[in-house]
C-alpha cells in the first residue's frame, strides 16, 4: 500500500513540474498566475496524501494554508493590476 | 490490502488522473478563458475525489472534518479566482480593442 502511495505522490509532483512550465512559456500575467494557482491544488493534494502515508497529521494544516494562500495571491495580483492602470 | 485500501486506491487514481487532465490543459490548450476551464474544473474534481478516497484511512473524526474543510476551501477558492481572472482578461481586451478602432473621435 505505502508503494502505490509513493507512485501517485510522484506522478502529482511530475504534473505539478509539467505545469510549472506554464510559468516559463506563458504570454500573459493570467497564465503566469493560474500556474500559481495549479501549485496550490496539486500541493495541497501531494500534502493531503503524504499526512495519510506518514501519519503526520500536521501536515493537513500545511495543506489548507497552502490552498488559501495560492488564491489570496491570485486576489492580490487581480487588484493591485487594477489599480496600477 | 482490504476492502477499505481498494476503495482508497480507487478514488485516488482516479483524482490523480483528473489532475493530470488539469495539467495537460494547462499546458496545450491555446487560450486564457480555455486554460482557466481546464485548471479550475479538473483540480477541484481531483482534490474531491482524493478527499474521499482518503477518507477511511483516518483515524479520527477531527482528522475527517478538517479534511473535509481543505475540500471547501479549495471549492471556494477556486471558484473565486476563476471569475476573477476571467474578469480582469476580459477587461483587458475590451481596452486594447477600444484602443485599436480606428476612428473613436
Amino acid at each position: 500500500m505505502d508503494t502505490i502511495y509513493s507512485v501517485l505522490l510522484v506522478v502529482l509532483l511530475l504534473s505539478l513540474l509539467f505545469g510549472l512550465f506554464r510559468i516559463i512559456l506563458g504570454p500573459t500575467k493570467a497564465d503566469r498566475i493560474l500556474a500559481a494557482q495549479l501549485f496550490g491544488s496539486v500541493g495541497s493534494a501531494t500534502l493531503m496524501l503524504q499526512a495519510v502515508l506518514t501519519e503526520n497529521w500536521g501536515l493537513l494544516d500545511v495543506a489548507m494554508i497552502l490552498a488559501i494562500l495560492a488564491s489570496i495571491a491570485l486576489i492580490a495580483f487581480v487588484k493591485l493590476g487594477d489599480k496600477k492602470e | 490490502m482490504n476492502g477499505w485500501d481498494i476503495f482508497t486506491l480507487t478514488f485516488c487514481s482516479l483524482g490523480v488522473l483528473f489532475f493530470i487532465a488539469g495539467t495537460l490543459g494547462l499546458l496545450r490548450f491555446p487560450d486564457v478563458y480555455s486554460r482557466i476551464h481546464a485548471l479550475t474544473k479538473a483540480d477541484n474534481l481531483g482534490v474531491g475525489l482524493i478527499v474521499v478516497g482518503l477518507i477511511p484511512q483516518v483515524s479520527d473524526l477531527y482528522q475527517l472534518f478538517k479534511l473535509l474543510i481543505i475540500w471547501v476551501f479549495i471549492l471556494i477558492s477556486s471558484a473565486i479566482s476563476c471569475h476573477l481572472v476571467a474578469q480582469q482578461e476580459f477587461k483587458q481586451r475590451v481596452k486594447k480593442a477600444v484602443l485599436e478602432q480606428p476612428n473613436v473621435n
